[in-house]
């Protein structure tokens, strides 16, 4: 190395170093703590005892880490599939030639502006079994099932019913699927129109078009939005808090890993504990981002390459 | 330069500051924070500036902070704790053993402070594992509420409420409300409105929830007997009628309170419910108030939850003495009633003046008194894992109320979960114990 690159490397270092520091300290820092700190009995105010890997072995047998985890995996499950499926079906419907198109698109884009608490706060009065909006476009049509068929079907109770009120957690999510629209819009704009014109000559139609050119092309963007899509969906914490009054739901149906991480960290003084329930957390995110990359390798397609 | 300039516009906007939090005139400032807003806020800043201007050594800041608990355990764990905090009694066994507070044993002593001049359950539920840990500030207890107006509808005599939990259920069916379709559209009482208290029904049946320090006694035959009371009610109104009716009831604070509005004619509430009334039932509301009925009235009398808000000292506190000193002055007769008066509540300490009831505007404030006082007057368990186990205990209450579990196979669930749970953190409190017993002999 010259004098002058060893210049220029110590001035990048000294630019970057701002950004260096922050990841240090806010990043990787608190990273390695927890991982530490999940081998140990820790209550924050207490020095962190040293406990092998007593945490771990608790979080085998707690039933009640695996209805959380149980919880997340189905709202997990049903949330990104749905997510993406409605956002995407979104976008591709407002990128046709429209009349009032960017007045659309806006209205869809809105109620992601919406932040978390208050869209949880509006759900919860818009799902009410007794008084909600919800259940009063749904009884009328029961009614008619009812009469018609002599059956006593009701509404549910959504948040009151264990079996109901995950549910009512994924159409309130999807409710702010807006950002996901905009990214898939942004993909479709670079489709190049040249294929869709050949394939218009070919005489192919819309879902032939959608199926063999859209999707091909926007695959990078639906990976992308997938990843995101897992990230979210298994940090899924404020919504469910909020909307529960802080706390698990009935029969413990809207505990999600994040809201026991949180309760054991907060509310049990069991920071070593939710160390541990945060690190599988991650385990689990990143195994399935790894084989979410390797399964798309095969699918997504990159103009670049 | 304008860096510079900005720089010292900092400083002087930083020492603007200082003065006016009103660190001017060579005083120790203490700095109090406490859960309160509003007309409970109110109350605590009237008896804080008496204090102020009867002080020329110490001056008390006070600060509204919402979440108090954690805040306070971060501020603590950060080493930059207020002087004074208040705190709920749920709170004090775990910050006590986690080392976050000041004893309070010495500063008592020398302030001649003791257990003569309180109501036994409040002094009881500022000490734990041996020491005193805080002094009460405002206090509360539970009794039955009810609705005179529904009672006189139905033909019941509204100085007369229910006296044992039989009596009560005779008193639910006569005031619960079938619409033509056997849907509920009152209820005479049922044990999820308001449901705070749901871990500790077991009281009004003679029950506890721990023996000692570490046994859990969550299903014994006591807490069966309650919660086969709570099974009573999906069993008797059906579950899913009990639900649309819960998912119809209002806030709490707020006009469409379930109680407010007549669709709940006997609950469980505690002082506080006064301010409620007062802020949001209609005009023409009528209410009386009574110990809630035991199963077992012969041996059972005057059951009743009792509660504090807690004045604690921080570990860690800059100014404890100064601090202590301004936690004395809270807890003497006249600043005390001021208090307890301003936010409507009786006064934990064993003399209270004439004067005090006849300017309280609870008409019921006496009953709530006596029932403090009741031999039966019982707190939250004082153990660390508190809550956990009333999470697992209303969890429990979900599982029997919608039909998924029977009182015995839920509180057996719970059992078995606390039990474990509390020797994990016995050997949490053993780990330290012996270091910490040191420190707060020589404190």
């Amino acid at each position: 190395m010259t004098g002058q690159e060893r210049r220029n490397l110590r001035t990048g270092i000294l630019f970057i170093s701002p950004w260096i520091v922050g990841f240090l300290a806010f990043c990787a820092y608190p990273l390695v703590s927890s991982i530490y700190f999940s081998l140990c009995d820790y209550s924050v105010l207490s020095p962190a005892a040293f406990v092998g890997t007593q945490n771990y072995r608790d979080l085998a047998t707690d039933e009640v880490f695996w209805t959380a985890l149980y919880n997340t995996f189905f709202f997990a499950a049903f949330a990104i599939p749905l997510g993406l499926f409605v956002s995407l079906s979104l976008a591709i419907l407002l990128n046709f030639e429209v009349r009032c198109r960017g007045i659309f698109r806006t209205i869809f884009f809105l109620p992601s502006l919406v932040p978390m608490v208050c869209l949880a706060v509006l759900w919860q009065w818009l799902l009410n079994g007794e008084l909600g909006l919800v259940n009063a476009t749904i009884n009328p049509v029961l009614d008619v099932f009812n009469h018609a068929l002599g059956t006593h079907w009701q509404a549910p109770n959504w948040l009151l019913e264990a079996r109901y009120a995950k549910w009512g957690i994924i159409f309130t999510v999807l409710w702010g699927t807006g950002n996901a629209v905009v990214i898939f819009l942004a993909g479709l704009q670079d489709v190049p129109a040249h294929l869709y014109e050949s394939a218009d000559i070919d005489g192919a139609s819309f879902w032939q078009k959608t199926l063999h050119i859209t999707l091909p092309i926007l695959s990078p963007v639906i990976y992308f939005n997938m990843i995101m899509g897992v990230i979210g969906s298994f940090q899924v914490f404020a919504v469910p808090y909020v909307m529960t009054g802080g706390g698990d739901g009935p029969g413990r149906s809207l505990l999600f890993l994040a809201t026991y991480l949180y309760q054991n960290a907060f509310d049990y003084w069991n920071m070593g504990y939710a160390c541990a329930i945060g690190v599988i957390l991650f385990a689990i995110i990143l195994f399935l981002t790894l084989i979410a990359t390797k399964v798309s390798a095969r699918h997504v397609y990159y103009a670049g390459k | 330069m304008p860096a510079r300039r900005f720089v010292a516009a900092c400083c002087l906007a930083l020492a603007g500051l200082g003065i006016l939090s009103g660190a001017d005139d060579g005083r120790v400032v203490i700095r109090y924070w406490d859960k309160w807003t509003g007309f409970e806020a109110d109350a605590m800043r009237s008896v804080v500036e008496d204090f102020n201007s009867s002080q020329t050594r110490i001056f008390v800041e006070y600060s509204s902070v919402s979440q108090i608990d954690r805040r306070l355990m971060l501020a603590t764990a950060g080493g930059l704790p207020p002087d004074v905090a208040g705190i709920w009694v749920i709170n004090l066994p775990v910050y006590a053993e986690n080392n976050a507070l000041t004893p309070l044993d010495s500063f008592a002593r020398k302030a001649g402070i003791s257990e003569k001049d309180y109501i036994p359950a409040f002094w009881g539920m500022c000490r734990y594992r041996g020491h005193l840990w805080a002094l009460p500030s405002t206090p509360s207890s539970t009794a039955l509420i009810y609705n005179k107006k529904m009672f006189r509808e139905v033909g019941l005599d509204p100085e007369k409420p229910p006296r044992t939990i039989a009596e009560l259920e005779a008193f639910n069916e006569k005031l619960t409300r079938r619409s033509a379709s056997g849907r509920l559209e009152t209820i005479g009482h049922m044990p999820e409105e308001p449901g705070w208290w749901n871990g500790l029904w077991g009281y009004w049946f003679g029950g506890s929830m721990v023996d000692g320090e570490a046994t859990i006694t969550a299903n014994s035959p006591e807490n069966l007997a309650a919660y086969r009371w709570v099974q009573s009610y999906p069993e008797r109104f059906g579950a899913k009628n009990l639900l649309s009716l819960r998912d119809g009831f209002g806030n709490f604070a707020s006009p469409q309170n379930a109680f407010f509005t007549g669709r709940v004619a006997m609950v469980l509430q505690g002082v506080w419910i006064y301010n409620f009334i007062k802020n949001y039932a209609p005009p023409d509301f009528e209410w009386g108030v009574a110990p809630f009925p035991s199963n077992d009235p012969g041996h059972l009398r005057d059951v009743t939850i009792v509660d504090s808000d807690l004045l604690v000292i921080p570990a860690g506190a800059k100014h404890p003495k100064e601090a202590f000193e301004f936690m004395r002055y809270v807890n003497s007769q006249a600043p005390m009633e001021k208090l307890c008066l301003g936010q409507r509540k009786f006064s934990p300490l064993s003399e209270c003046g004439p004067d005090f009831f006849k300017a309280h505007p609870n008409p019921y404030i006496r009953t709530f008194l006596e029932l403090a006082k009741s031999p039966n007057a019982r707190t939250i368990p004082m153990v660390p894992t508190w809550s956990e186990y009333s999470a697992d205990m209303k969890n429990a209450v979900t599982r029997i109320w919608n039909g998924e579990a029977t009182a015995e196979e839920a509180l057996a669930d719970v059992q078995k979960r606390q039990q474990k749970t509390i020797l994990r953190r016995m050997e949490r409190w053993h780990r330290s114990e012996p270091a910490l017993t040191k420190l707060w002999g020589e404190q």
